[in-house]
């Protein structure tokens, strides 16, 4: 890393984690996000860059910000929660895909196949976080005059370039990978490096130094439906 | 059948297939973007359709078992005629719910790479295994028939010859030997529609995400649903096209189906009430507010009037007080299959309807990203055209192969 980068921020200091995690075989090591809910000020920069970096098409988000509104006039506060693929240890859309066409790898991301996936959208309705979508094939300057020949670009997810061709993953049920495919290349998800406040933290649970593992060990990291067992991978700090 | 009714029926069935066509080229050009479902709802009259008429098939096929293992004199005349309906609604359920696949083309890979902890890989197997045994069930319960029609003018005549492979003995060893046969097979046939019903049950019960499908309770409802609806739906057939009409025999057939719709209707009504009434006085917020929006939400008339008047007070007031007219189970039976759709809309939508967390309603907007769901013209039209195009099989059948007594088919 070059030195104009040693500084204490918290984007490089994960950086340095992800390049340790990748050091490792990909079963030891275990991508966790922390997401500081006390700091999340519900800008929605981490979802626009979301959708920027995975080329999403209308209707299909990966991360979008709850916002409920708690109290009543005039003691009112509103609470921001970005909502990703929680990327369960045990996950409820695995077991009921008919056809395989979805797992979870063991550096405990779920991927999808979308080569082999054929639509029928079970999974989506097993997933208790609502994280999965259907992309029924939209883009955004459809009906108009003219069709931008930047919305037929591929996007990159799962290191593969899938261009909007027609075919998948056109009718494809899709999600939030972590940005496998920049986390493989040492980048840290979009969503993380987006963020204006540093309200996310990225990185690899099972390295006692990095600093995912010191947030989620704080004792107001809390995960969504814990009673469902399905164990996510996101915690969230309240 | 009399020349006037056929000729009803298949200006319905043109109709609905003119529908169908229109949806099918929708579908076909525009992909899923034709539909209403999405991400929040990702099931739709669609699923509900498939699940509507697979019930139909396998309630149509248990009651073709009470003649064929345990020998039930009284409906050994409609025999064919369940298991000739249990075909063409597996055919029109798996039609179904093929075109509601995102990539219908993948559709082989549900045998070639199934997924052994997904019910619905189960499915697919269930459902081939018991399409074999329906077609294999039926020859051996039409092949004494074909062979007696293999002699007649036209079409008939050769469609039938052709159909009997060559096996046109007519005495009484080949019979009582088809009958050895179709016996064995109608014993498998138990548990397999058992398994396969039971398992589209399963498959929603299974879902421990959506509380108002997850249970033990719910293939047991699939099953005395779909025995309900699919021997609605033979009580029905057998009253306006059944062997013999206008004899004490056809009255007799009639008015037994009819009673064991009465029983078996009233049985799914305790089960709807068992279910509905824990669920809505239970403290699992999301289930009180799936069942609240079945009673009272936008489409509280599609429970209220199509359901619970049309498809439940109605027929049961006529099967128990005009339980002995032919016309009346007629009716009653009618409307239980025709209303059953809603119970199955009702199964699927209201699971789905409800906001798994807070604030995702609102979090972010696009085609697909909505919680409030009607089936859009398109989807209509496809599910109208899948109906017609099994009504049009049905009567195909009905009119060239020996489905009922020949000198019926005028």
């Amino acid at each position: 890393m070059p030195e104009l980068l040693q500084t204490d921020s918290a984007l490089v200091r994960m950086r340095g984690d992800i390049e340790r995690a990748l050091q490792k075989p990909v079963d030891q090591r275990h991508w966790v996000m922390v997401i500081d809910q006390r700091k999340c000020v519900g800008c929605h920069a981490c979802t626009v860059s979301c959708v920027a970096e995975n080329k999403l098409p209308p209707g299909v988000v990966y991360r979008p910000v709850l916002e409920t509104e708690l109290g009543t006039y005039p003691n009112v506060t509103r609470r921001f929660m970005p909502r990703p693929c929680m990327q369960c240890e045990e996950p409820p859309c695995v077991d009921v895909c008919p056809v395989s066409a979805t797992w979870k790898r063991p550096d405990g991301i779920t991927e999808i196949d979308y080569d082999q996936c054929i639509g029928c959208r079970y999974c989506i309705t097993a997933c208790p976080y609502s994280a999965r979508v259907f992309d029924t094939g939209h883009t955004y300057t459809e009906g108009s005059p003219e069709e931008m020949e930047y919305e037929l670009l591929p996007n990159f997810e799962y290191g593969r370039e899938w261009p909007r061709d027609g075919g998948s993953p056109e009718g494809n049920v899709r999600k939030c990978t972590f940005c496998l495919h920049r986390l493989e290349e040492g980048l840290l998800p979009a969503c993380v490096t987006t963020c204006i406040g540093t309200a996310n933290y990225f990185g690899d649970i099972n390295d006692p130094d990095s600093l995912v593992a010191e947030m989620a060990a704080q004792t107001s990291a809390v995960r969504l439906k814990e009673e469902m067992g399905t164990k996510p991978s996101v915690y969230y700090l309240i | 059948m009399s020349k006037n009714s056929r000729t009803i029926a298949w200006v319905i069935a043109g109709v609905g297939l003119l529908f169908g066509a229109i949806g099918l080229t929708w579908r076909i050009t525009q992909g899923h973007q034709m539909a209403n479902y999405g991400s929040y709802v990702p099931w739709g009259l669609w699923v509900a359709g498939y699940i509507y008429m697979i019930g139909l098939s396998a309630g149509a096929f248990l009651l073709s078992t009470l003649v064929y293992v345990f020998q039930i004199k009284r409906l050994e005349r409609v025999g064919k005629l369940a298991l000739f309906t249990a075909l063409v609604t597996l055919f029109a359920a798996m039609l179904m719910v093929w075109v509601d696949l995102g990539h219908p083309l993948r559709a082989w890979r549900l045998i070639f790479r199934t997924h052994v902890t997904s019910i619905m890989g189960w499915m697919a197997w269930l459902y081939s295994s018991y399409f074999i045994l329906l077609v294999a069930e039926l020859w051996f319960a039409m092949r004494a028939d074909l062979a007696r029609c293999s002699d007649d003018p036209g079409l008939r005549g050769k469609l039938c010859s052709f159909l009997t492979f060559g096996r046109k003995d007519v005495d009484e060893g080949a019979i009582a030997h088809d009958y050895r046969i179709l016996k064995v097979l109608a014993s498998i046939g138990v548990p397999v529609a058992v398994a396969f019903h039971g398992g589209v049950g399963a498959l929603f019960g299974v879902v421990g995400a959506r509380p108002f499908w997850h249970g033990g309770l719910t293939p047991i409802v699939f099953l005395v649903g779909a025995l309900a609806s699919g021997g609605a739906l033979l009580a029905f057939l057998t009253a306006i096209w059944g062997p013999d009409r206008g004899t004490p025999a056809h009255r007799d057939t009639v008015v037994f189906l009819g009673q064991l719709v009465l029983g078996l209707l009233a049985i799914d009504v305790l089960l709807e009430w068992a279910e509905f009434s824990t669920g809505f006085i239970s403290s699992v917020p999301s289930l009180t507010e799936s069942i609240r929006l079945i009673m009272f939400g936008p489409y509280w008339w599609a429970f209220w009037i199509v359901h619970v008047a049309a498809g439940i007070v109605a027929p049961l007031l006529l099967l128990a007080f005009r339980g002995r007219s032919v016309t009346a189970v007629g009716w009653a039976s009618g409307l239980i299959a025709a209303t059953f759709l809603t119970v199955r809309l009702n199964i699927v939508l209201p699971g789905l309807d409800v906001e798994e967390l807070d604030g995702l309603k609102e979090a972010f907007s696009g085609p697909g990203l909505s919680f409030s769901y009607f089936p859009s013209a398109g989807e209509w039209f496809v599910f109208v055209g899948v109906a017609a195009l099994a009504g049009a099989v049905f009567l195909l059948g009905y009119q060239l192969l020996p489905i009922v007594r020949q000198k019926e088919v005028v």
